[in-house]
């Protein structure tokens, strides 16, 4: 899949995607976006929007009913699936699991795992591996997932609500861990509704309302033209 | 010197003014090697690619040069830095008098204030 980029392809290119669930209700519609590499979206838009679907999509978990989705050129199929790095929005780890066990099991899973990443990350959150995922507190447990979904040098990173439910020490802790981990050639997207917190480590932003793609734009230039954070101009489209 | 950067303007000229402050400051001194990219943007909490914007600007400005293999440093150029320290001066300068003209003080009777109140800033 690496071979065929180039600087000019983008990683993941969606066009006229639609979804709807039932038969009536659109999930997404009609969405064209592209995600380039080495760049960190933020996935905004209020709740039903399709910020989930959308990353199902990605993730191969979803099959999009109308349209095209294809990463590195290839459309979402197990061969993509190999490159793309997935982090749900809820626990997704067997709960009676140890940390090491859990890592094991990535380790087998996925060949391109980096162990000592991880171990390195595991450090200094200062976790012993002999800890049972069920043991752990609900922000101990994200990070123990974000650990274990950002040791893989994967080209995309799809993390849905990364930190929601934890305390802002926590955050900080996943957003150094974004930050400092990833290859600048990958990219990640980052679904959120707690925007003010993730903003800063944002290179664009994409909007969504009503399974339609609203505002995309780089967070620099939303800044630059309105002089307010994108926290704020989010809160001024989606008044109710 | 935390960071401090807000949200509400673009965050590259945040990082800007915040670095000029530190290499004025001598936080960073002239010739000093920076730390990576990365680790910048890890420890002020932004996005690599807005670091490495910053970064590129004040190389373009001359504050900052870098060596393809060892990295990127603070210029040698003392001057250049006495300069930037005379600019940032002038900024502080022009935004006291804009507010100073706004609550009507102007000629002697600015000196006069300013004078008094850097005597009573001694006394401390």
């Amino acid at each position: 899949m690496m071979e065929q980029q180039n600087a000019q392809m983008p990683l993941a290119d969606l066009r006229n995607v639609s979804l709807n669930y039932d038969g009536r209700f659109l999930a997404l519609s009609d969405l064209t976006l592209t995600l380039e590499p080495g760049r960190i979206y933020g996935l905004l838009g209020p709740n039903g929007s399709g910020k989930t679907t959308l990353i199902k999509i990605l993730a191969g978990l979803l099959t999009q009913t109308a349209g095209t989705v294809t990463i590195g050129g290839c459309p979402v199929g197990p061969e993509t699936k190999a490159h793309v790095s997935y982090l749900p929005d809820r626990p997704f780890l067997e709960s009676g699991m140890t940390v090491e066990e859990a890592m094991a099991l990535y380790a087998d899973f996925y060949q391109d795992f980096d162990m000592q990443r991880a171990e390195d990350m595991l450090e200094r959150l200062k976790l012993g591996k002999r800890s049972r995922l069920n043991k752990l507190s609900k922000g101990t447990l994200e990070k123990v997932q974000l650990i274990l979904v950002m040791s893989r040098k994967a080209d995309l990173y799809l993390l849905d609500e990364p930190i929601a439910g934890v305390d802002p020490a926590a955050r900080d802790y996943i957003l150094e861990t974004i930050i400092s981990n990833y290859d600048p050639k990958a990219t990640i997207l980052i679904s959120t509704h707690l925007i003010s917190d993730v903003e800063k480590i944002l290179d664009d932003v994409i909007m969504l309302q009503y399974g339609r793609l609203l505002h995309k734009a780089s967070v620099e230039d939303m800044r630059a033209e309105r002089g307010e954070s994108i926290d704020a101009i989010f809160r001024k489209e989606f008044k109710c | 010197m935390p960071w401090n950067l807000s949200s509400d303007r673009p965050i590259f000229q945040q990082i800007i003014e915040h670095m000029e402050l530190e290499i004025v400051q001598g936080v960073y001194e002239p010739g000093q090697r920076l730390p990576s990219v990365r680790e910048l943007a890890a420890q002020a909490a932004v996005n690599p690619n807005t670091m490495q914007r910053a970064l590129s600007e004040m190389e373009r400005m001359g504050l900052m040069h870098s060596e393809r293999t060892s990295g990127r440093y603070i210029t040698e150029d003392e001057s250049m830095i006495k300069a930037l320290k005379k600019e940032l001066a002038g900024g502080e300068i022009s935004r006291f008098l804009e507010q100073m003209r706004r609550l009507g003080y102007s000629g002697e009777e600015l000196l006069t204030v300013l004078k008094e109140e850097m005597r009573k800033g001694e006394g401390k």
